[in-house]
């Protein structure tokens, strides 16, 4: 028998978690692939800045505000795909039948997936923003432990939608792929990452500031040019995190029963 | 070959139903397997053998019915029990880019499986397919794919093996080595093994328990020898076309709307 600790057992999410770390590290093309986005972005938006602070007194104050805007935005869509990706990858396997008559509750599963965007998202944003640093002398680091709070942050809420969206495809299959890849999209305009909230229309900024991103860009906003760290901001995102992060997990639980019911567990693949 | 009397039954299913709105996958059935055997859930496609055994491993929900395995009740607690049986169909796969060895691992952790190291190389041994092991599944033939896949269906030395067709896609000598080593590893841990399948002589072969399925519904029960001997026939593959086709004695029990079994009870 495992040990388990409130009926979660550490040693299974460590197996499910060796199965992707088998993957990753076997595959230097999905390495690649999470490095070669957001180093992308990182130089478009870093070249952006230097031809912008030239121009403008908002970003020569603080040079770093867009890029990192980017690598932070970066980070919260990384999270939510790779939570995404994990799970698909057990679709495109046809391993779910194999691991959800084993001893594996859908909870470690989950956990176990949200464990690996986590660690997808380190791999590929880590090497970007020491990237930043050595091409525009940039470190995202100088916002020092406000920064923890802000990807701590951007993290919960990925895993929220991540782990919800895991559940969609559950519930109907691989036709519902896309909104892994486009789910996080429909929010970057409402995210405040490039401008504040103030700059959208009053009917569409009480949307915004109930995402927990809104919080944390505004939050970065007020470190890079005011040099405050805003704990309200933070605060404020933490308390949406939870309630994200509870519907996202219940989501998941409600569309694994429903497959359950339904008979999807069995044969899903491509 | 005789059905020995069982002190315990390893599942015992009643009035087991599964409906898609109006179809009934599978239609109220009752059955117990007892302890130590091998039984087979034989019907045509869409019989619901599939679904049966969806329903036993807990990855089905059924709309009715109860269901007990190793003495614990599936639909409340089987998170209890699943560590002691085991499951390979040709449903699931394992992960292509994993090597086998690494596939063996991670169900190995699952199953929390002691010194999984040494039981890999001991299934590789008994399984023979030791040269396989730094190979990805994806590279292996059907025939290796099987092999891989029951080696992963006995990782935790299950007490309950339920298997979806075992033998299918492989060839003749394969699959007598497989019906072999299913024989001997019940034999050797006194183990229960529930399988589907559509090969007659697989069944005759391995089973002390038939359950004749057909729409959903478990049409007639026994031993191979006692199936062979009620429908006059030569064979179980006779019995299964008879039933399949609704002729011979299965048509005479269908015109009195009576399952053969009970007919002859």
């Amino acid at each position: 028998m495992s040990t388990e600790i409130l009926g979660v057992s550490p040693g299974r999410i460590a197996a499910m978690v060796r199965r992707h770390w088998y993957l990753l590290s076997g595959s230097w093309t999905r390495v690649a692939e999470l490095i070669y986005w957001p180093t992308v972005q990182m130089i478009m938006w870093g070249f952006m800045t230097q031809f912008l602070a030239g121009k403008t007194s908002y970003v020569a104050q603080a040079f770093g505000v867009l890029l990192s805007g980017v690598m932070l935005w970066d980070s919260l869509f990384r999270v939510q795909l790779g939570v995404a990706i994990s799970f698909l990858e057990e679709m495109w396997s046809r391993n779910l039948g194999n691991l959800f008559v084993s001893p594996l509750r859908p909870t470690e599963f989950a956990a176990s997936v949200l464990l690996m965007g986590l660690i997808r998202t380190l791999v590929g944003v880590i090497p970007v923003t020491l990237m930043a640093w050595w091409f525009f002398g940039f470190s995202i680091y100088s916002m020092g432990l406000a920064l923890a709070g802000f990807f701590l942050s951007l993290t919960l809420f990925g895993w929220s939608l991540g782990i919800a969206v895991c559940g969609l495809i559950m519930r109907y299959g691989l036709g519902a792929e896309s909104v892994a890849w486009g789910s996080m999209f429909l929010l970057l305009p409402l995210s405040a990452v490039y401008y504040p909230v103030s700059v959208l229309p009053g009917w569409l900024q009480p949307i915004a500031w109930s995402l927990p991103p809104a919080y944390v860009f505004e939050g970065m906003r007020s470190v890079l040019i005011q040099h405050v760290v805003r704990y309200d901001l933070l605060a404020g995102a933490f308390a949406l995190n939870a309630v994200y992060l509870m519907i996202g997990s219940a989501a998941f639980m409600a569309w694994f029963e429903a497959a359950r019911r339904r008979g999807l567990l069995l044969g899903q693949g491509e | 070959m005789s059905l020995e009397p069982h002190p315990a039954a390893a599942i015992a299913v009643t009035g087991l139903a599964k409906h898609y709105d109006a179809v009934a996958a599978v239609a109220g059935i009752d059955f117990t397997v007892p302890a130590g055997s091998v039984t087979a859930l034989l019907g045509g496609n869409g019989a619901g053998k599939t679904t049966t055994l969806a329903m036993l491993l807990g990855l089905l929900k059924p709309s009715a019915g109860s269901i007990r395995v190793l003495g614990t009740d599936m639909l409340r607690d089987r998170h209890r029990v699943l560590a002691r049986m085991n499951f390979s169909s040709p449903y699931v796969d394992l992960p292509h880019r994993l090597t086998v060895r690494q596939n063996l691992r991670v169900f190995a952790q699952l199953y929390a499986v002691p010194e999984m190291e040494k039981r890999i190389e001991q299934l590789a041994r008994e399984l023979d397919f030791a040269a396989l092991l730094e190979r990805p599944a994806g590279q292996l033939s059907a025939g290796q794919k099987t092999r891989v896949a029951l080696a992963k269906a006995l990782i935790n030395t299950p007490e309950l093996l339920l298997l979806d067709e075992p033998t299918a896609s492989l060839d003749p000598d394969t699959a007598d080595w497989v019906r072999g080593l299913l024989e001997r590893y019940r034999q050797e841990r006194n183990a229960t093994i529930l399988l589907a399948s559509h090969n007659m002589s697989e069944v005759e072969r391995l089973c002390q328990q038939v359950l004749m399925m057909k729409q959903g519904r478990i049409v007639d029960r026994g031993t191979p020898a006692e199936l062979i001997a009620r429908y006059g026939r030569r064979n179980l593959e006779e019995v299964f076309l008879d039933i399949a086709r609704n002729q011979g004695k299965a048509a005479q029990a269908a015109e009195q709307q009576q399952p053969v079994e009970e007919k002859t009870a």
